[in-house]
């Protein structure tokens, strides 16, 4: 595998920062969280698997076990099933009134603020994510999504239709039913709200299904939403594994839709297993390889600035990554230079450490799949100008790493990695950039650095993506609907577009008999 | 042949007998880019007349080639074409031109359904055609009417959406409506800006190979509209498993709507809606008027031979007015006369092919077997063409076949109801949920009703009043997605949100 060892320590990436960085074992400040739920959450109740299995969940900045945790399978997902079907068939949840509902929501994100840092650091340490940033962004995330689709939840309109004939009609917009919810790793707590904030606000009920690296802070949250008043069934947290409590899910019979955020390829075996078993509607946000374009009118080093947080942000784990850079030439050189700078100046280390700019990779799976990123990028010929090693002597940390010379069909430039890994390109014209920009099977997100406003205009209308940010980089917005086109799929999060996934569209129709106005 | 003597059986045998209207079949051939050319294999299939199941035409059987070259030519049309560029308004204007030449030559359409599908000339000329032109009508009008949100999103940024079309859709279209499917998927993505390589049901190409042709002549650039004729595995298949189609719709089967799916799944994800099967429930009321709701569900369900996937197939009758109901409709099904659709009396044409014919008549003897009462009907109807007689059976369980499965024929299965909630209970107990029917005068009966059923549309007090403004479309194993109405449009957009920062500004 690739990236011989940082010479033995723990390094901020090419030893910059003065040399230490924080040692990645033991939680900064000795406050290892109690981890108080690690049973599946099914009716309202914490319970064990039915096989009586566990599963351990490993802090990523030394590889130890956290937590063994309740492994659920189909005869789990079986019974979280049966709770939702029986709260939404005949439970309170979807016949209360939505301004009901949304004040239910809106207690529970006060409960979730209130726990902002139990839940910040059992996120930090299961994911090895900043606990700075998890505690101003994260955390601030949930509660406000929370609060958006609890005052959604009361807005929720059909029409009134004009028909050609003598016909009175209007659509209802019903709760689709019970919904299963797979939410990957790298944001827990954000994903399990980007999902279960809108579902609830429609009237679902749902099965959710945390990822395996990261189970703690959905139990957590599924804690907090009994306490908030949620009933019983509403909401149902199976931790497991993908092929087996995932699959559960999306074959279920009884499953009305599935809404997923994780790989292209996982996305892809979900919805065959929707068409195999009852068609339920499915929604798909996937994988990115997202183009970052910076225009010769651009500040470089408001650019640069940029381009670090939009490739680094989350040691690259974020499905909108800017992993491709595109700068055009006339800047091309001062942009490179500067960005090398700025890169080994950013701090890997212990997440738990304030001054540390990024942690470890989530898991060792994840972390050797960089790597072998990084070894095929020197591969085939692109040049390493910054990092392109693992660091630490222990955990899964890795440098910050910039390929330049990077040609559009190398395997790094076309393949999401999903990694502190960048590929720099250089381009002449806005019409090349378009090209290339569009040149991957991708389309999530896309960045345009440039003052000039034609320049911008055009570019937005060209790219093909679900966002495009413009002087901006993660610019997310609960009332910014989110969500790919192309390979990186289909259905919206975020905003009032999210809450359609959820809702079946009724229309009603009878006569209108002898009316004197139609 | 049969025993209902006014059944029609008299006029079937006279249709096949001699005296038939053929209309005259002037396009044959795929249409790619704007041209109508053979298959690169040079193959062809046979399409048949089911009122006598000779051969109509031989129309060019397209496959994984064709499919290709149709692909490249809508993905050039929208990559490099006027058609997504040019203002919805302008997009309008040719669709208005297109609906104005499907008008002109509704007569000749109309035969060509009515020789190809089986489907009542006369009916095609009032109800079918001049639906399809007023779907298109009404997309038409919508084309300049697609708009993207300004957002207020929080902090110093400036949010914007943009509904964008998603690029080439494929459209894959059933035997049943071969007219009004056909504008029922292409109307909206026309308005949206898309592409399209259709592929009409192997049973009925013949209409959609017309419209090309009057879409081409509307002005409708080449490579916008393409039409491969073809069989579901191989020219379906291609379409379905493309990496270059952006978009699958979809109706028909519930068992090829997953095949579908799987495919998608496989391939490059793209994005699917499908408008599958139904079962749908006929639910008639103590205080309803018999005669109105005898008339309504006779409609219901023998309507279009009963080859429609809302077909009222599943009717509910209140205890009440049970032993009325029966006796007359009973009466009105043997009334119901079958025979050449190209006739002017006749109330229902064959089953569109020979395996639907043989179909439906398998499931009246599981119905038989399962212990149902036949009423009427039951058998097939002349000597010749796919007839079959209108069908009832009574005394249906829940959980007989004839009582869950979609047959797709003129085929009732009827039941008697006490209660509210009991009807509603055994209404949903289904797999599908497309469209349900409520006959009632109590207003609260009716919103009540029309609120528990889980079904896409419920009509009351009518059945079949589609509307190009009111969506349509399933809930449960009836597919998901919409058509009809502007939600329609979403199928073929895509939303992209646009975010700029918005650095000192003294108003957020």
């Amino acid at each position: 595998m690739a990236g011989e060892r940082n010479g033995g320590e723990v390094q901020p990436a090419n030893g910059v920062h003065g040399g230490e960085v924080q040692p990645a074992n033991g939680v900064h400040g000795g406050e290892m969280p109690e981890i108080r739920y690690t049973k599946l959450f099914i009716n309202g109740r914490f319970v064990d698997a039915v096989s009586g299995k566990t599963f351990e969940t490993r802090d990523p900045r030394t590889g130890d076990v956290i937590a063994t945790v309740a492994e659920g399978d189909k005869a789990d997902v079986d019974l979280a099933v049966a709770a939702a079907r029986e709260a939404f068939d005949h439970g309170k949840w979807p016949r209360m009134a939505g301004s009901e509902r949304g004040r239910v929501m809106l207690k529970y994100a006060d409960l979730v603020e209130q726990h902002a840092e139990e839940l910040a650091v059992l996120e930090s340490l299961d994911a090895g994510k900043l606990l700075a940033v998890v505690r101003v962004l994260d955390v601030v995330s949930c509660v406000s999504s929370l609060r958006y689709f609890a005052g959604a939840a009361d807005k929720i309109h059909g029409e009134t239709l004009k028909m050609s004939r003598q016909l009175q009609g209007y659509t209802l917009r019903e709760p689709l039913g019970v919904a299963g919810l797979i939410t990957p790793w790298n944001f827990p707590s954000i994903m399990f709200f980007s999902k279960v904030s809108p579902a609830l606000a429609a009237g679902c009920t749902m099965v959710v299904k945390p990822a395996e690296q990261t189970p703690l802070t959905a139990l957590f949250l599924a804690h907090l939403a009994k306490q908030a008043g949620v009933p019983d069934g509403v909401i149902n947290v199976i931790t497991g594994f993908g092929p087996t409590a995932g699959a559960a899910i999306a074959s279920h019979m009884d499953v009305d839709m599935v809404g997923f955020t994780g790989s292209t390829e996982v996305g892809r075996l979900i919805m065959e297993a929707s068409a195999k078993s009852n068609l339920k509607p499915v929604s798909l946000e996937l994988g990115g390889k997202s183009p970052l374009i910076v225009f010769d009118d651009a500040d470089v080093d408001m650019a640069v600035e940029l381009a670090v947080s939009a490739s680094l942000f989350n040691k690259g784990e974020a499905c909108v990554a800017a992993s491709r850079i595109y700068v055009q030439e006339s800047i091309y050189d001062r942009f490179e230079k500067k960005l090398g700078d700025t890169m080994k100046s950013w701090v890997v280390g212990d997440p738990f450490d304030p001054r540390v700019n990024q942690g470890p990779q989530v898991d060792k799976a994840q972390y050797e799949r960089v790597l072998s990123f990084i070894e095929h990028g020197k591969a085939e010929g692109a040049t390493v100008l910054t990092g392109g090693k693992a660091c630490g002597k222990a955990g899964y940390y890795i440098e910050p790493t910039i390929f330049a010379d990077v040609k559009d069909d190398m395997i790094i430039a076309k393949e999401e990695i999903f990694g502190p890994v960048v590929c720099l390109m250089k381009f002449k014209t806005e019409e090349e950039a378009i090209a290339r920009a569009n040149d991957t099977r991708y389309g999530l997100a896309a960045g345009v650095v440039t003052k000039d406003i034609n320049v911008a205009n055009r570019m937005t209308r060209s790219i093909r993506a679900g966002v495009v940010w413009v002087n901006c980089y993660f610019a997310m917005d609960n009332d910014c609907p989110f969500g790919g086109r192309k390979m990186s799929g289909f259905g919206k999060d975020l905003s009032m577009h999210a809450l359609d996934k959820f809702l079946a569209v009724k229309a009603v129709v009878t006569p209108v008999h002898d009316s004197p106005w139609l | 042949m049969g025993s209902n003597g006014d059944c029609g059986n008299g006029t079937a045998a006279a249709a096949a007998g001699g005296g038939l209207v053929v209309p005259k079949i002037r396009f044959t051939k795929l249409f790619i880019n704007g041209e109508f050319v053979d298959a690169v294999s040079g193959k062809t299939f046979e399409t048949r007349d089911p009122r006598t199941g000779e051969v109509l035409a031989h129309v060019a059987e397209a496959d994984k080639d064709d499919v290709d070259r149709a692909v490249v030519a809508a993905r050039e049309a929208f990559e490099h074409g006027k058609w997504p560029r040019m203002s919805g308004y302008e997009r309008g204007r040719l669709m208005n031109k297109l609906a104005d030449l499907v008008e002109e030559h509704a007569d000749e359409l109309a035969a060509l359904d009515g020789a190809d599908a089986g489907k009542l000339l006369l009916l095609g000329k009032i109800i079918d055609i001049p639906a399809a032109v007023q779907m298109l009508r009404y997309y038409a009008g919508a084309a300049d009417k697609i708009h993207g949100e300004s957002l207020r999103v929080a902090g110093k940024y400036q949010g914007y959406t943009l509904k964008e079309p998603i690029g080439v859709v494929g459209i894959i279209t059933p035997w049943n409506f071969p007219t009004m499917m056909f504008f029922l998927k292409v109307s909206p993505a026309l308005a949206a800006g898309c592409t399209v390589v259709v592929k009409p049901a192997e049973q009925t190409p013949l209409s959609a190979l017309y419209y090309a042709h009057l879409a081409k002549l509307a002005g409708i650039p080449d490579g916008v509209i393409n039409v491969v004729p073809g069989f579901g595995p191989t020219a379906g298949a291609a379409i379905t498993s493309h990496m270059d189609v952006d978009s699958v719709t979809f109706t028909g089967s519930a068992e090829i709507g997953r095949t579908i799916m799987e495919s998608s799944a496989r391939s490059n994800l793209k994005m699917v809606s499908l408008e599958l099967g139904g079962k749908s429930p006929m639910m008639i009321f103590d205080d309803a008027d018999v005669d109105m709701a005898v008339n309504l569900s006779k409609l219901a369900v023998f309507y279009n031979k009963g080859e429609i996937c809302v077909a009222g197939s599943r009717v509910y009758v209140q205890e009440g007015i049970y032993d009325e109901y029966v006796k007359k409709a009973v009466e009105a099904a043997k009334n119901w006369k079958v025979g050449d659709p190209f006739d002017a009396t006749t109330n229902m044409g064959p089953q569109v092919d020979k395996v639907q014919f043989e179909r439906v008549l398998k499931y009246i003897e599981i119905g038989k077997r399962e212990g149902a009462t036949l009423l009427t009907g039951g058998k097939p109807a002349g000597d010749k063409g796919y007839y079959i007689e209108p069908t009832i059976f009574a005394d249906v369980k829940e959980d007989m076949q004839i009582a869950q499965e979609e047959i797709f024929g003129p085929v009732m299965s009827l039941m008697k109801f006490k209660t509210v909630d009991e009807v509603i209970q055994k209404a949903n107990c289904t797999k599908y949920g497309l469209a349900a029917g409520i006959i009632t005068k109590n207003l609260d009966i009716a919103n009540r009703v029309s609120r528990s059923v889980k079904a896409g549309t419920v009509w009351v007090n009518c059945y079949f009043a589609f509307d190009p403004d009111a969506p349509f479309g399933g809930y449960k194993m009836s597919g998901f997605g919409r058509d009809q109405g502007m939600v329609a449009l979403e199928k073929y957009l895509q939303v992209k949100s646009v975010i700029t920062a918005l650095p000192d500004s003294p108003w957020y």
